[in-house]
């Protein structure tokens, strides 16, 4: 008996710890926004989420410069890499690195997808009836 | 009913009856599997971001919902057998969870393979990776747990107790990637509104649900098989336990 009041206690404790860990650092990126408002870390690598900007992909050799956007805010990110075969511009990112004079030097750049799937024909007859 | 489920649930009658029972469950998982991944890798239509490579959902997607389902029934059979000490449910609850912690470790491996090529990472420290894997972690808990006593009541308790603590974890996982921002993607179909209107196109959803049936009768099938070996074992001393080996010896 004692020993499952043991148990229990140190269950307790450690989803204790755990939502408190979780509820500091969950987040596993800041949007552009957040960034000019001041959420992100100074000085210090972060992530930086949010949408390629249209338009803004530049690439020179291995080096990439391209804007990452939330619509509101953006940022001029500078890559020296691989990018994964999700990347393209519209296509949502994750980037790890830091800011220096307003640009973001990214170390890693991850793609990510929605929720979303569908044969490439839908996805062109949604984009026609949407221009439309 | 509840007659009914007492006399279902005595060790012999169990041990009779789900011997009829299994053959119905593993030839249509098997059935539905070779159905299920025809469709997946040869019938659907590739998806216009991902191409051919999203085709590892229909493994990864079934696998990471039953380590999640069977979690939830380790649970309850586990709440049941310390109330009220039925024998069948502490056999449910052990036996489930080796197979709870495969379909956890299949769901994180073909997530590891799809991340690479398609995030570009085979791993990222977010919040429904991180749950998951507590998943797994808490499954090889509970095993271990029910293994470190020599009386086998005493391990059934602690480990039940384990087993309904970490139930927490369950809605943390579902909803990780509603609570935080997370390099995983939302859900496709759980929520209530996307089950009428899925997020997975009409034409290359029906191998998915396929599968979710297939991965739920293995689950049913492999669960009962292990269910009547343990029962065997737990019931070694008894007199049913004995006429059967003889039986099966003649």
């Amino acid at each position: 008996m004692v020993f499952v009041v043991l148990l229990i206690c140190g269950a307790i404790l450690a989803i204790w710890l755990l939502f408190k860990a979780l509820g500091s650092n969950t987040n596993y990126f800041y949007s552009p926004t957040e960034v000019v408002q001041g959420k992100a870390p100074e000085g210090k690598s972060f992530r930086l989420g949010g949408l390629v900007a249209n338009g803004s992909v530049k690439r020179e050799g291995m080096k990439v410069n391209f804007d990452v956007t939330d619509n509101l805010n953006s940022f001029g990110i500078e890559y020296v890499g691989i990018l994964p075969d999700l990347f393209r511009e519209g296509q949502g990112i994750i980037t790890t690195g830091s800011l220096s004079d307003g640009n973001f030097i990214a170390t890693e750049v991850l793609a990510k997808h929605d929720e979303n799937y569908m044969p490439p024909e839908v996805a062109e007859a949604i984009q026609k009836s949407s221009q439309q | 009913m509840w007659k009914w489920i007492q006399a279902f649930a005595s060790p012999q009658n169990f041990y009779l009856t789900s011997k009829k029972i299994i053959p119905w469950l593993l030839y249509p998982c098997i059935a539905l599997c070779v159905i299920g991944i025809y469709g997946a890798l040869f019938v659907v239509p590739p998806d216009y971001q991902q191409g051919e490579t999203y085709r590892i959902m229909f493994i990864h997607v079934p696998s990471a919902s039953m380590s999640m389902f069977v979690y939830f029934v380790m649970a309850v059979a586990s709440g049941i057998g310390l109330i009220w000490q039925i024998k069948l449910a502490n056999v449910v609850a052990k036996v489930s969870a080796p197979i709870g912690a495969s379909f956890t470790f299949l769901a994180l491996v073909t997530g590891a393979v799809w991340g690479k090529p398609m995030w570009g990472t085979w791993w990222v420290w977010d919040a429904r990776l991180t749950s998951e894997l507590i998943l797994l972690f808490l499954y090889l808990a509970y095993m271990s747990l029910g293994n470190a006593f020599d009386n086998p009541k005493t391990a059934s308790k602690a480990s039940s107790v384990l087993a309904i603590v970490g139930l927490i974890n369950l809605p943390i996982i579902k909803y990780s990637v509603e609570w935080w921002n997370t390099l995983h993607q939302g859900a496709s179909i759980s929520t209530i509104e996307k089950i009428s209107k899925p997020a997975i196109d009409g034409s290359m959803i029906w191998p998915l649900l396929v599968m979710f049936l297939a991965f739920g009768l293995m689950y049913a099938a492999l669960m009962l098989m292990r269910a009547r070996d343990e029962m065997l074992i737990r019931e070694q001393n008894s007199r049913w336990v004995k006429a059967v080996i003889m039986g099966e010896q003649l």
